[in-house]
């Protein structure tokens, strides 16, 4: 054994690397893929070798050659056992190797759930890191299954870098095993309040990924949101969050208006033009949900058009794109705002870039009007012809037809400019949108009746010249057109003028070179043709001329015949049968013309798309049921004829089985010659038609090849062009007609076939050059009108529109291991999984509110049953004494049996939020994060009074009972309020987290309440509070976040907030405004109401405090008078405000010390009796430090400024006393900081 | 979400791909393939902004890309993402492999693979932007290359000692 280890060191030191496999394929230039494959050789090899460190290198180079190409999925065994190794080193480069080539066929994976599971609790933090990271690229639904709990375990891990990983793998394990989500979200829902600012990121972004596919089940979080996005720094969750309102003000109205004006303050304040994109398209996204219900929010449209103009104006391309990209979203809604911006639009055709060019296509489709249809169109002809390269240019094509065609051709006035705008775009060189073109011919000859005759005139002229369409061989694509014209000449002909000139040029020998399914139209038409010669020649005399027409068909159609396409033989020789009968009865002066034409009778309908879709299945009739039974396999007979009958099933089993069909066909179509081949009776092909089929082109017909670079104008055609002429000229007669025919007009109008009238402007007064008649798409009967035509049945989100505001229910919970103990658990994961069991973190805030009120319909039941139930409680109460957390489950599992009422509470917190103003009353301690929260400590002083009354009748009992249930009342609110104050010191939490990281769990006490808000400035009619953050993205600026709170019964409005400028600080206010102005506060209060606004300061020096007066000016507003009033403040820059929690590790941290930049100062508190833990708390809730490590009354602490000084403290307690050693490399940061710190602990 | 990031070089040369769904190995090099016929042809001046390929994603899908040197790094992302944001991202990526690698050319990217795979890990996972602070991205990247520093230095001790 111990030989076998030398051998494998010996050999890899001979191995390459994976840096000498690049050197070597790159010296290996002529005969890469010969050197590779000796590489994989001896990749190969290695792979064999026990020695772990060989297997490692072996699978860092696969990954490399899968990068190149090259299908590593053979070495998955490998790649798993490399990942099991204990080596971090190793793991990593397994981890990298899995990510990239397992996928859900991969078998192997399978064998990977234990060591992920294993990994993931690894004490080493970057064990689990790459675990997951792995783990995000190659989930499969059986590992989500196995591992959800685990890793929703991760997401509540003391380290931020574990719980940021773990909350956004979550989305991929939601997306696989859509049961999980429910039992999760809670606690996504508490990470988006996360005191890590990575970990809060990751949630808003993977609630943000959810919402966006079913934003209906997240409505609920919308006030959640609201707050993140006035209280976030992080543009990058801002981004987010502002496209997550995005997409949910569609559904509720009312928060629209709630965002308008917080988004306004933002693209006025904003520098960063992400972010202002990003509002301006919400803002737009608000303005079109809210276009019907609201009148007037011009100001906003104006103000969005206005952003957008600047950034198509500036002349960074990138701009430039994003905001024609916005501008055809506000298009949709508000389409003369946009209009009145043609110029620019137009312009931007002639851009250079094409992505400008695409978007500014896009724009204009939504500006035509039936008044400017054709100059529009008539630029974008311009710029076909000007087009170089095809993608381009064939863009341009659909755009053109696009905008014609849009909102059943509402535009279009003119039809015979239509037709000869198509026919002129048949002459593009090279496009791959014949069939475009062909469909829309269809389609305008079938619906606009009157368009018949001139469309059918055009297309005979399209057929007659065929050659110049089909004559270059690069215009295959466009040849598709002579498909749609051969068929609106055969089933029109009677609009024909010369049917046999025609029929001529649709039987010339070269059509035989055109693809098989255009024959096949060509023949059966040509038919249509024949019957509507023999209808004109009826009755005449002389019955030559229809006699000539047979012998043509006779004559021609043999070539067809022996088409090799099936389609086109079948019909052909159908036909010619056909012909070669009514030739006898022709001679026997037979009038057929009557019965030949019958074959052809019958208008056909235009048939809706979705039409078939839309038939509902009758009753009692099963698609999937055998009509017989199904054959045996012997019986290979019998099962042609139902695959057949297979193709003509509905739509929607059609594209399943279409393929199997084409592959069942082709090995019929091999069975069928086999079986020809040895059929004596069966006539075989004769050579010459294999002739034909091998070279197209009919050899004895000297055909003359017409390579055409430019395209012809067609003789006879007409342009385009001319008709813009005519349709002013016409316009300008109609208009001086209509003058004289007033009354008539109106007649007219109401003649018209046509549903959509609601074109913008007055081109109504435009009618149209014929008189037209648009036929509708037939629908079947009864179809059902369903919606969601639209939604893809295989999209993985769909799995994911769940409820989350029922409550939970016990049979879906996560499933966790129970058969096996627990393998190798760090200590830091054992204290979250013993002292937090996840039930608790599950519940959400809501539910406990519906717990709440459980207990007010107990009030209301008998009183007998309340005594029981009192005992009951008592128990529990003292339970909850001994144990926090065992009265949560307890209750909880109740709940889970209890009815779900809690769906209703929720759409009701959402109303209470959406309809009053901005924040709920309940917000005076704005610490308080969630809706329900708030809502719910709103509600109990309203519920408290009753407790009373119902304890009145019970006072004759006992005096003793009472003194208890006051008691239990006490406790009982004492728990709410702890529970209320749960969220409140989470800051301080994460500190006390963070100290027991090493291992020493001790039960700690509960912290208290704490709030980084102080008191501004107060008078009677209103109260300031404020707290000063940091921002992590600018080292010179701050953010201060006011509460305004109205105290008074008045309304107060017309806030304006203003500070005197020092040197060193400054207010920031919007451009364009005098470095005294005050800033208007963005709302107004109604009496008891308060909110909360934002102001950004620029600051310089951030070494020492700084104090700044400031006025704040009202207007306050009662029902018979109004006063002016104004309330002075002192702003306080501390110190502290400057400084932004930044975790820090313990190694990073040792090095931080011993490199020598830091100048050390000491502080000493004599008398400070509170718990060491809640120490620290209060260290890092108001100092923004964090913990980096702590034994027992030790602990060292971290913290940076926004300009980047380290700051850490050491701090120690003995007996009352606690000394902090602090070091910092600005020494006078550091002395105000500790006074600071100092002060802090004099108040307690 | 950020469906495949892709780095390559002037002539089309794959440098790094990363693809959040799954394709074969085939599929996508087809990708990189249309994904630098597409790119390549851009003048310098346009925007960084291309709609979809045909063979990822369709039309939902936009390429943000941005040139650097030799170096085309690409991103396509679907709806859900703010181009301007992603530019940045793209900024904050190429800045942090030239912190570290100590100014970044394209030969560390060949022969360092493995690390550009590690460094990226750290911004985004599963498709998904993990972190986008130039400062955490690093702290973390090294203290994992510290951990392997370790661990090869424990791993090669017996091998010196022969």
């Amino acid at each position: 054994m111990a030989l076998k280890i030398v051998k494998g060191s010996i050999d890899r030191m001979f191995d390459k690397n994976l840096q000498d496999l690049v050197r070597g394929i790159r010296n290996h230039k002529e005969d890469e893929a010969k050197y590779i494959s000796t590489c994989i050789d001896e990749i190969k090899q290695e792979l064999k070798q026990d020695n772990i460190a060989v297997k490692a290198n072996a699978v860092c180079k696969l990954t490399y050659l899968q990068m190149l190409g090259y299908d590593v999925s053979w070495a998955a065994f490998n790649i798993v056992e490399v990942m099991s190794s204990s080596k971090f080193t190793f793991k990593r480069i397994g981890y990298l190797a899995a990510s990239q080539c397992f996928h859900e066929g991969t078998d192997v994976i399978m064998l990977t759930t234990n060591q992920i599971r294993k990994d993931l609790s690894s004490p080493n933090q970057y064990d689990t890191g790459v675990a997951l990271t792995g783990l995000s690229c190659f989930v499969t639904p059986d590992l989500a299954r196995d591992l959800a709990n685990d890793i929703m375990t991760l997401m509540s891990h003391t380290k931020p870098y574990i719980r940021k990983k773990a909350v956004l793998i979550m989305y991929k394990v939601f997306l696989k095993y859509p049961e999980s989500l429910r039992p999760a979200f809670p606690r996504l829902k508490e990470k988006l309040e996360d005191p890590d600012p990575g970990v809060q990121s990751a949630a808003v972004n993977v609630i943000c990924e959810l919402a966006r596919r079913n934003p209906k089940n997240y409505l609920s979080l919308a006030p959640l949101f609201f707050k993140l996005m006035t209280s976030s720094t992080n543009n990058w969750v801002l981004i987010k969050i502002i496209k997550l309102f995005g997409a949910l003000t569609p559904l509720e109205p009312r928060l629209g208006k709630k965002l308008i004006e917080p988004l306004t303050n933002l693209i006025h304040s904003t520098s960063a033009m992400s972010l202002l994109y990003e509002c301006v398209n919400t803002v737009i996204a608000v303005l079109i949900s809210l276009s019907s219900g609201m009148p007037n929010h011009s100001a906003s449209i104006q103000l969005c058009v206005q952003k957008l103009r600047i950034l198509i104006e500036d002349s960074d391309q990138n701009l430039k794109y994003l905001g024609l990209l916005a501008m055809s979203k506000i298009l949709k809604t508000h389409p003369k705002s946009v209009q009145s911006h043609k110029d620019l639009i137009l312009q931007c055709l002639d851009d250079k870039d094409e992505s400008i060019r695409l978007r500014a296509l896009d724009l204009l489709y939504g500006m035509v009007s039936k008044k400017n249809l054709m100059e529009i169109v008539k630029k974008l002809m311009l710029h076909v012809d000007k087009a170089e390269g095809t993608t381009y240019r064939d863009e341009l094509l659909t755009k053109i037809i696009d905008i014609c065609s849009q909102s059943n051709y509402q535009y279009i006035t003119n039809f015979e400019w239509y037709i000869s705008i198509l026919v002129e775009l048949t002459r593009l060189e090279g496009t791959r949108h014949g069939h475009l073109i062909a469909s829309q011919m269809l389609d305008v000859a079938i619906r606009v009746k009157a368009i018949r005759g001139f469309a059918v005139a055009q297309m005979a002229t399209l057929l007659d010249n065929a050659h110049l369409l089909t004559g270059n061989t690069q215009r295959n694509g466009i040849c598709e057109v002579l498909y749609a014209a051969a068929w609106i000449c055969g089933e029109f002909s009677e609009h024909l003028e010369d049917p046999m000139q025609t029929l001529e040029a649709m039987l010339r020998p070269k059509v035989a070179t055109l693809p098989g399914h255009i024959q096949a139209v060509y023949v059966q038409n040509a038919a249509k043709l024949f019957a509507t010669v023999l209808q004109k020649h009826e009755g005449e005399t002389d019955s030559q001329a229809a006699q000539e027409t047979s012998q043509l068909l006779i004559d021609r159609l043999p070539l067809f015949v022996q088409s090799a396409n099936l389609e086109v033989q079948e019909r052909a020789s159908c036909i010619l049968q056909l012909v070669k009968y009514i030739q006898k009865l022709q001679q026997k002066n037979v009038e057929v013309a009557e019965e030949v034409t019958a074959l052809f009778a019958g208008e056909l309908n235009p048939v809706a798309p979705k039409a078939q879709k839309k038939v509902p299945i009758p009753e009692g009739l099963d698609l999937d049921a055998w009509i017989n039974e199904p054959p045996s396999e012997s019986e290979s007979e019998d099962e042609k004829p139902k695959a057949v009958f297979a193709k003509e099933e509905p739509k929607h089993y059609r594209s399943r089985n279409t393929e199997v069909d084409e592959k069942e066909l082709a090995r019929r179509r091999e069975v069928r010659k086999q079986e020809q081949a040895n059929n004596p009776f069966y006539i075989k092909a004769s050579p010459s038609s294999q002739k034909v089929y091998d070279a197209p082109g009919v050899e004895h017909i000297p055909v003359v090849q017409i390579d055409l670079s430019v395209p012809l104008k067609v003789p006879g055609m007409p342009m385009s062009d001319q008709y813009l002429k005519l349709e002013e000229e016409r316009q300008q007669k109609e208009k001086a007609e209509r003058k004289k025919k007033e009354k008539k007009k109106k007649r007219e109008k109401r003649g018209k076939g046509r549903k959509a009238d609601s074109g913008p402007e007055s081109e109504e007064d435009i009618t149209p050059a014929q008189h037209v008649d648009i036929v509708t798409e037939e629908m079947p009967e009864n179809a059902l009108p369903s919606d969601d035509d639209d939604k893809d049945p295989n999209d993985p989100h769909r799995a994911l529109d769940i409820d989350l505001d029922k409550p939970l229910a016990d049979s879906e919970k996560l499933p966790v291991r129970t058969h096996r103990p627990e393998v190798l658990k760090s200590p830091a994961e054992d204290r979250v999984s013993e002292s937090v069991p996840p039930e608790t973190k599950k519940k959400s805030s809501k539910e406990k509110k519906e717990k709440k009120k459980d207990k007010e319909k107990d009030r209301k039941r008998s009183k007998e049953e309340k005594k029981k139930k009192k005992k009951h409680k008592e128990v529990e109460e003292e339970l909850l004494e001994s144990q926090p957390e065992e009265p949560v489950q307890s209750e909880e599992t109740k709940e889970a049996a209890a009815p779900p009422t809690s769906t209703s509470a929720e759409a009701s917190d959402l109303d209470f939020w959406l309809s009053s103003a901005p924040v709920p009353p309940a917000a005076q301690e704005v610490t308080v994060p969630s809706s329900a929260v708030e809502t719910s400590s709103a509600a109990v002083p309203e519920s408290e009074p009753d407790e009373p009354k119902d304890t009145e009748p019970e006072d004759t009992k006992s005096s003793k009972h009472k003194k208890k249930k006051q008691k239990k009342e006490k406790e009982e609110k004492e728990k709410k309020k702890k529970k209320r104050h749960h969220h409140h010191h989470h800051h301080g939490e994460a500190g006390g987290e963070d100290s027991v990281q090493n291992g020493t769990v001790e039960e700690e006490e509960p912290l208290p309440p704490m709030s980084n808000y102080s008191v501004l400035a107060e008078n009677s009619f209103i109260k300031m509070v404020y707290d000063i953050q940091g921002n992590h993205q600018d080292e010179s600026k701050v953010v201060v976040s006011i509460i305004f709170e109205n105290k008074s019964d008045s309304f107060l409005k017309s806030m304006e907030f203003n500070v005197l400028d020092s040197l060193n600080s400054k207010l920031q206010r919007p451009e364009g405004a005098g470095p005294h102005d005050g800033l208007t506060v963005p709302f107004q209060l109604p009496p008891g109401v308060s909110n909360e606004a934002r102001f950004v300061f620029s600051v310089q020096s951030i070494v020492m405090p700084q104090k700044l007066k400031g006025t704040l000016t009202f207007i306050v507003k009662s029902d018979e008078s109004s006063t002016h009033e104004k309330l002075d403040f002192k702003l306080h820059f501390t110190c502290t405000s400057y400084l932004i929690t930044t975790p820090c590790y313990s190694d990073a941290y040792a090095k931080l010390l011993e490199s020598g930049d830091l100048k050390g100062s000491s502080l000493r508190l004599e008398g400070i009796n509170m718990p060491f833990h809640h120490l620290l708390a209060r260290i890092c809730f108001h100092h923004h430090f964090s913990v980096v490590e702590r034994i027992d009354s030790c602990a060292s602490m971290y913290s940076r400024s926004i300009q980047g000084h380290h700051v850490c403290l050491l701090v120690k307690t003995s007996d009352q006393t606690v000394s902090i050693d602090a070091k910092c490399d600005e020494p006078s940061l550091l002395g105000n900081v500790l006074d600071e710190l100092k002060q802090t602990f004099s108040k307690c | 979400m950020i469906k495949a990031i892709l780095i390559f070089n002037n002539h089309g040369k794959p440098r790094m791909s990363k693809f959040y769904e799954h394709y074969t190995e085939d599929t996508e090099q087809q990708i990189i393939r249309e994904t630098f016929h597409l790119v390549s042809k851009r003048d310098e001046n346009v925007c960084n902004f291309l709609e979809g390929g045909l063979l990822i994603g369709g039309s939902e899908n936009k390429l943000i890309y941005r040139h650097y040197a030799t170096l085309y790094f690409v991103f396509c992302v679907d709806s859900s993402e703010s181009e301007l944001g992603i530019l940045d991202l793209i900024q904050v990526f190429v800045e942090t492999l030239d912190k570290c690698f100590e100014n970044v050319c394209e030969l560390d990217l060949i022969f360092h693979l493995d690390k550009v795979h590690n460094i990226l890990a750290e911004m985004v996972m599963g498709g998904m932007v993990l972190e986008t602070n130039m400062s955490e991205i690093i702290t973390q990247v090294e203290a994992q290359g510290k951990m392997e520093k370790s661990e090869t230095f424990v791993f090669q001790c017996p091998r010196q000692d022969r």
